[in-house]
């Protein structure tokens, strides 16, 4: 009856947990010859994306990291967007 | 003997033909050092993400190595002295891949990319929707854009931070005071 907002049954703020999109069956596999599925953990600018926003798990995400840098390294992702 | 994936890139303005006969030409220095390739792929000339070189494209080419390291290395060291070859990288990898790597089948794969790409920035709207969360990481982001993506992050942080403009990234619903106060950022670019 005297619900306060943050207590109301749907939770507006609550957001689902989301998980690793690296980890768990038909995952793709990070490869440094794939640089589209890289790009897409990299931002606007090339920064590789931190894991807290991707959900990317820790042991995936130095993995991801490693294969960007190889593929920067071949020029298939730039190091730097102006 | 260990295993390695080879992938280097030639000059743009040579051949098809001559890159093919660099390959070749490699090919034998390691088979003259005892060594084996598996497979070898020609993924065609792309487009650089940087200059290297003074080249804005590469011819790549993609080679599975079975070798003892001094085969290799000796083929490095002739790469280095090439003038053709701007850029080699060689892999250990533990297996080599048998059918046809990512970057041959790129072409079949563009429609499909594009459309989980859209559910995949969909559902972290924090990141990349509300007031320009994303542009704080250029630096631009007026009202303390780097802040706000940080705060829209999880549900969890949201709670802690008690209301503010953060709040408004969540993607709930937003209070009503905001109709009479813009958000700071999107004003800020426009004006």
């Amino acid at each position: 009856m005297a619900d306060t907002p943050s207590a109301a049954p749907r939770r507006p703020f609550h957001r689902r947990r989301k998980t690793c999109p690296f980890s768990g069956d038909n995952a793709p596999k990070i490869d440094y010859k794939d640089s589209r599925l890289l790009g897409r953990y990299m931002s606007e600018r090339g920064k590789i994306v931190p894991s807290r926003i991707t959900a990317v798990s820790a042991a995936k995400q130095r993995e991801l990291a490693r294969a960007i840098k190889r593929s920067r390294f071949l020029g298939l992702l730039p190091y730097l967007v102006e | 003997m260990p295993l390695y994936e080879h992938v280097f890139l030639a000059r743009q303005d040579i051949s098809q033909a001559q890159v093919d006969a660099l390959t070749k030409e490699y090919t034998e220095v390691i088979t003259e050092g005892g060594g084996r390739i598996g497979k070898t792929e020609y993924w065609g000339v792309k487009p650089l993400a940087y200059k290297i070189k003074k080249n804005r494209k590469a011819h790549f080419s993609l080679m599975n190595i079975d070798a003892p390291p001094a085969a290799v290395a000796e083929m490095e060291r002739r790469m280095t002295l090439s003038p053709d070859v701007i850029r080699f990288l060689t892999i250990r990898v533990d297996a080599h891949e048998t059918e046809p790597s990512i970057q041959m089948r790129k072409s079949d794969r563009d429609e499909r990319r594009d459309g989980d790409r859209g559910g995949f920035r969909g559902d972290r709207g924090g990141f990349r929707g509300g007031g320009g969360g994303f542009r704080g990481d250029r630096g631009g982001g007026g009202g303390g854009g780097f802040r706000g993506d940080r705060g829209g992050g999880g549900g969890f942080r949201g709670d802690r931070e008690g209301g503010g403009p953060r709040r408004d990234r969540e993607g709930g619903p937003r209070p009503p005071r905001d109709a009479d106060t813009p958000p700071p950022s999107d004003t800020d670019e426009r004006s």
